[in-house]
């Protein structure tokens, strides 16, 4: 018998009893893997070219036409079985390995010690002067004021004497006044008030032709007052002043009230109440609404409901004279108010100069 | 100024709850900021005499009195020393409660009970006298049992704490009170004529003489003579009100100019006439360096000229007839005429005074009084004659029976102002308020007020002829004072009447580029994690001089406190000391940043001053350093586009920034605002700020935590300044173009060159020469490493950049990457010496 005739008898005799032995051999081998590493070796070893499978395909030659079909048609079958069995015992041990793997990677985030994390970002924080600076203008902004600033030295005629304050007038007495040690005696201030931006905008607008004005001012002021929890020397203000034909005093509360809801909220509301300014007439001082109680009267508002914010008027016509503005043409309505102030009652600041001491344990609640 | 509400009855008949009033007051202007009742708690407060006081065992504080309250008699124990067996005392039963709140409760004090209390005036709200009790001996009608608020004719009363603007001096009174209040509500007003009872001597004007050399300075002077006065304490109305006014009763003399000047507004002066030579005044100017004691026995000097602005160095003084002051004029009197209980004639003065000359006497004398004050701020020179009846008519009641009034006074008129008359345009008037008055309507306005208003002949109705009391010197003439005619209209029509508009214009709201980029500027500092600062502006010499700045700095005049005068030239000091705060408070660890001005110091007057505004960091964290700040300004300027910028190290042996380390530090330069990169373009070499590092000494001076815990290495603090004018300005710093720069799709490939360059050629210089090299395929130069030590010549230091090669339309070949390099390598060779490593 040639080798080939003898493989033949060989396989005839033994090929289909096999099948059913190497399926459970093979099987057994596929299960038995713990890793996918172990199934690799596993696979390679039921499936692959030296596999009993394999070795009982390459004997089917041997057989009998009708044998080595069905012989042929047993092993395709067992091959198709060992396939998805080897997948899905590849798919369940990829899965239980990342499940060990995660379980092994878990962090529990409540744990995070931030100094432990390489390259940490940190934020900084805004200071609340500048935080409730920006909100104010913004709000002024939305209303369609554009924004102004100006020098924090000034000379006495900006301070005062444009402002209907001429010198030695008594009403300047409302301001306790730095003088500064430049030029003559008292002839250069620290700004008390941000007032004088005003007529350094009417200035600008006569020499170049840029009346109407819509601006508000914001900036640090001085005042020689010795600080205490509701007062600082250095403090912050922000004023508002438009010129144009025919603005009035019924525009001026409808400006504040706008401002008022818009910034404070929509239950918050403003009243005017005559008051005096030397640069505005008629003046008024301006209360809203307690942001403290809402209206229903506390300590802070001193059970009115209201608190005082700013002063406010028409422009004085000796103002616009001193600029060389014409009164017949032009009226113009301005406010002011402390950004400081606001600061202190939104954020219930019992004392003013905690805004000034630079704690970071202060300035981070912003 | 405290307005009781009895003394408003007195002008208009005032009725309804204190609390409307005190609104309407609000709304009027005229703020009430307190509203006191007093008089109340003393219903159950009686008159007992004290029958017999015996001391209390283990006790020399307190005693034990029996006290006869006109029922019975109660123990009560007392603390008090000032009165004797048989004297009369308030008596506060159990049950009372005083006026300040306090109950009386039945008490046992060293084993004794005590049925109640005995009162001192202060006790009772009565008097500021705590120091014994109030003891009423000797009162009319005290007797034990009475009540003691009937006794003393005390009544309930409301006091008004009301805060009069400076422009009304009028209403600095409780006539000129009345008188809004009554416009307001409606109500009848009347300031009665005084009707002295007072025998009527030889006319004034035969015993009194009166020069007014300055009729300039006192544009009216009137002077009275009263005779057979007895001065004594004043009657209980004028002492009750003028105590609730806040104002000691002193004698009736006194208390009477006081009472007109509370009632009316109108300050006066008594003098005693024996010490008046020659029996009158001569008012003129004081001689320079001429000396008067005032009524506080304080000696001024007068006549000069002070520092402030605007002074004149022109005082007014009243004088006797031999030229010798007696006092300042419309200020304050002299100790030398003052009225004493000897007195027995007196020279009485009613004035009007020029307001600005008291107003500069007084501030340059720092002399303010309830007269100048009112003088200052314009009293009314045609309620002089009633001020004086009415002194007289208050005076009458306590002076005693001799006193005799001589006839009429001796009046010298000179400029006084006169009532204003003004054009006003009822059109205007609505055009100011946005409303819409009849002319009638505003005439019926102000009548209440005092303030005529007629429709001006053949104006029908478009302008009315007003007439302004010279008691309101507010109201200016025409043509200003149709504002202030306007502001009187909606006082009285009430500013919550008053429409409400919301104006409207095309014009649309923003900010301008510099807000915006400041804005810029904080979002890039916090995003470092700088917490922003507020340091002091204004700071003592010390900051300026441990951060190495000379002691030149614009000082203030008037400081608050005596350090603290400088304007700070750098906001280095105040960081600083912030950060060693925090370092104090264990919070060491912070990077601060401010953007504020600082003032250098000008090179010349005050034109020169020129405030800049900075941005200054200090960065303070645990490895910060000058690198750390480096990196924040490149982060920073990459926000903001800059790239006309570059660092210069000082020279060596420069002095470098002060408080920075000389030897750590780069200015940040300009490179011109030119589209090339060379140098010689307009702008190019100023300098718009620093970064660098603290100076460690500068450090240790300010006390920051320089230590570290377990490592031998000192702490180092980065720092940041830049000029925001200046860098913030695309006049002066270049900016990248808006245009974007396009992106390769090719792959792009690098080479690696480190050059050994000269110590004094700027890193990113060679950078740039790198650069222009390349040409159009470099997509980014970079230092990736720096190295000095040994192989390199001394004063060099090796410089390792990678170039990413990239072209738009296609992939580099190795021959032109290799022609780059080669370009590059001959670029730095010839530009700037260094050779290849």
């Amino acid at each position: 018998m040639s080798d080939r005739s003898a493989a033949r008898a060989a396989v005839a005799t033994v090929s289909t009893p096999d099948a059913g032995a190497i399926r459970h051999d093979a099987l057994r081998t596929l299960e038995g893997a713990a890793s996918r590493a172990e199934l690799r070796i596993a696979v390679t070893a039921v499936l692959g070219k030296r596999s009993p499978l394999a070795l009982a395909h390459r004997q089917l030659g041997s057989l009998d036409a009708d044998a080595r079909k069905e012989a042929g048609r047993v092993l395709a079958e067992v091959r198709a079985e060992l396939e998805e069995v080897a997948e899905r015992r590849g798919s369940e041990l990829a899965a239980a390995e990342r499940a060990a793997e995660l379980e092994a990677d878990r962090l529990d985030l409540t744990e995070v010690i931030p100094a432990s994390v390489a390259d940490r970002p940190v934020r900084g924080h805004h200071h609340p002067v500048s935080a409730t600076r920006r909100s104010l203008e913004d709000v002024f902004v939305g209303m369609g004021f554009t924004v102004a600033e100006g020098p924090e030295i000034e000379t006495d005629w900006y301070n005062f004497g444009a402002l209907n304050m001429p010198p030695a007038h008594p009403a300047r007495g409302m301001w306790d006044t730095f003088y500064l040690e430049l030029g003559e005696p008292e002839s250069t201030v620290l700004r008390t008030h941000t007032s004088p931006v005003q007529i350094h905008l009417l200035e600008e607008a006569l020499a170049s032709g840029g009346l109407p004005i819509h601006a508000v001012m914001p900036g640090r002021c001085y005042r020689r007052d010795t600080p205490d929890a509701r007062h600082l020397a250095t403090f912050h203000q922000i004023e508002g002043l438009v010129v144009d034909r025919a603005v009035t005093f019924a525009d001026l509360a409808g400006t504040i009230e706008t401002f008022t809801t818009a910034y404070f909220g929509s239950d918050i509301h403003a009243r005017l109440r005559p008051a005096y300014f030397p640069f505005t007439e008629p003046s008024a001082e301006f209360e809203i609404t307690c942001t403290l109680c809402r209206g229903a009267g506390c300590r802070t508002c001193s059970q009115t409901g209201w608190i005082e914010l700013g002063g406010c008027g028409m422009v004085d016509p000796a103002v616009f004279d001193a600029v060389g503005i014409d009164n017949e043409e032009w009226q113009g309505f301005a406010f002011g108010f402390g950004i400081d102030r606001c600061v202190q009652m939104r954020h219930q600041i019992a004392d003013m100069r905690l805004l000034t001491e630079n704690d970071i344990r202060f300035a981070r609640q912003f | 100024m405290r307005v009781p509400l009895s003394w408003l009855c007195d002008f208009a008949p005032f009725a309804g709850d204190p609390a409307d009033l005190a609104r309407t007051l609000d709304e009027l202007g005229l703020v009430v900021e307190a509203i006191e009742v007093v008089g109340q708690g003393l219903d159950d407060v009686v008159v007992a005499r004290v029958e017999s006081i015996a001391p209390i065992d283990g006790a020399d504080r307190i005693r034990r009195v029996v006290v006869d309250r006109g029922s019975d008699a109660v123990d009560v124990v007392c603390g008090a020393g000032n009165f004797e067996v048989g004297d009369l005392v308030p008596l506060a039963p159990v049950g009372t409660v005083l006026p300040g709140g306090f109950e009386i409760g039945r008490r046992k004090m060293r084993g004794v009970w005590s049925e109640g209390m005995l009162c001192s005036g202060a006790e009772l709200g009565l008097s500021e006298d705590a120091a014994g009790l109030l003891v009423v001996s000797g009162v009319e009608g005290a007797v034990p049992g009475a009540p003691l608020a009937e006794v003393l004719g005390i009544e309930r009363d409301v006091v008004f704490d009301i805060a009069v603007e400076a422009n009304r001096p009028d209403a600095w009174c409780v006539a000129g009170v009345a008188r809004d209040l009554a416009a307001r509500l409606g109500l009848p007003f009347a300031i009665p004529d005084p009707a002295p009872k007072v025998t009527e001597g030889p006319p004034a004007a035969s015993e009194v003489r009166v020069s007014v050399e300055s009729p300039e300075l006192c544009p009216r002077f009137t002077a009275r003579l009263l005779t057979g006065v007895q001065v004594a304490p004043s009657g209980q109305l004028v002492a009750r009100r003028l105590t609730l006014a806040g104002m000691r009763p002193i004698n009736n003399v006194v208390d009477a100019s006081n009472y007109v000047m509370l009632e009316l507004g109108q300050p006066t002066h008594p003098y005693d006439r024996a010490k008046v030579a020659g029996s009158g005044f001569v008012v003129r100017q004081a001689v320079p360096g001429e000396t008067v004691t005032t009524l506080d026995g304080v000696v001024r000097e007068l006549g000069r000229t002070g520092p402030a602005l605007g002074d004149t160095g022109i005082d007014c003084l009243v004088c006797d007839r031999d030229g010798s002051p007696l006092g300042i004029g419309g200020i304050m009197g002299g100790a030398s005429s003052e009225i004493d209980e000897t007195t027995t004639e007196i020279l009485f003065e009613a004035a009007y005074f020029d307001p600005m000359t008291v107003a500069r006497t007084s501030k340059r004398l720092n002399l303010r009084t309830e007269a100048s004050a009112r003088f200052e701020r314009g009293c009314d020179p045609a309620g002089i004659d009633r001020a004086a009846l009415r002194f007289v008519e208050v005076l009458a009641e306590t002076a005693g029976p001799a006193l005799v009034a001589a006839a009429g006074s001796v009046d010298a008129v000179g400029p006084v102002p006169s009532p204003v008359r003004l054009r006003v345009r009822p059109d205007r008037v609505n055009g100011l308020l946005g409303t819409a008055l009849a002319p009638g309507e505003i005439t019926e306005l102000l009548g209440p007020l005092g303030i005529e208003a007629r429709p001006a002949p053949g104006s029908d109705g478009g302008v009315l002829d007003v007439v302004v009391p010279t008691f309101r010197p507010d109201i200016r003439p025409s043509p200003w004072g149709e504002a202030d005619i306007a502001e009187e209209v909606g006082r009285t029509f009430g500013y919550g009447r008053l429409p409400r508009t919301q104006p409207a214009w095309s014009a649309p709201g923003r900010l301008s580029d510099r807000q915006r980029e400041r804005r810029l500027v904080a979002e890039v500092m916090v995003g470092l994690g700088a917490t922003e600062a507020w340091t002091p502006s204004i700071v003592d010499g010390d900051g300026h001089t441990l951060a190495g700045f000379g002691p030149e700095a614009i000082t203030v005049a008037n400081p608050l406190a005596a350090d603290e005068r400088f304007l700070r030239r750098s906001m280095l000091p105040g960081l600083l000391r912030a950060v060693a705060r925090n370092a104090d408070r264990r919070q060491g660890e912070v990077r601060l940043f401010e953007i504020g001005t600082v003032f250098p110091v000008p090179v010349s007057g005050p034109d020169a001053v020129d405030e800049r505004e900075l941005l200054a960091a200090v960065f303070a964290l645990r490895g910060d350093d000058a690198r750390m700040a480096t990196v924040a300004w490149h982060l920073l300027a990459a926000a903001l586009r800059i790239d006309g910028v570059v660092l210069r190290a000082p020279a060596p042996g420069s002095t470098g920034a002060a408080g920075l380390h000389p030897t750590r530090v780069a200015s940040l330069v300009t490179t011109g605002v030119g589209d090339d990169r060379g140098s010689g373009q307009p702008g190019a070499g100023a300098v718009v700020g620093v970064v660098g590092e603290v100076d460690p000494v500068v450090a240790e001076r300010f006390g920051l935590p320089v230590e570290q815990d377990g490592a031998s290495d000192r702490r180092r603090f980065g720092w940041l300044e830049v000029d925001l004018g200046t860098v913030l300005d695309p006049a002066v710093v270049r900016r990248r173009s808006d245009e974007v720069a396009p992106v390769s799709r090719f792959p792009s490939s690098d080479i690696d060159l480190a050059f050994v360059t000269d110590e004094m050629i700027p890193a990113d210089v060679v950078g740039s020469v790198l650069a222009d090299a390349a040409g159009d395929v470099a997509e980014s130069v970079d230092l990736f490493d720096v190295y000095r030590g040994p192989g390199l010549p001394p004063g060099t230091r090796s410089l390792a950049f990678r170039l990413r090669l990239c072209a738009l339309d296609r992939t580099l070949t190795d021959a032109e990457t290799g022609e780059v390099r080669s370009s590059c390598i001959a670029a730095v060779r010839e530009r700037l010496g260094a050779t290849l490593r």
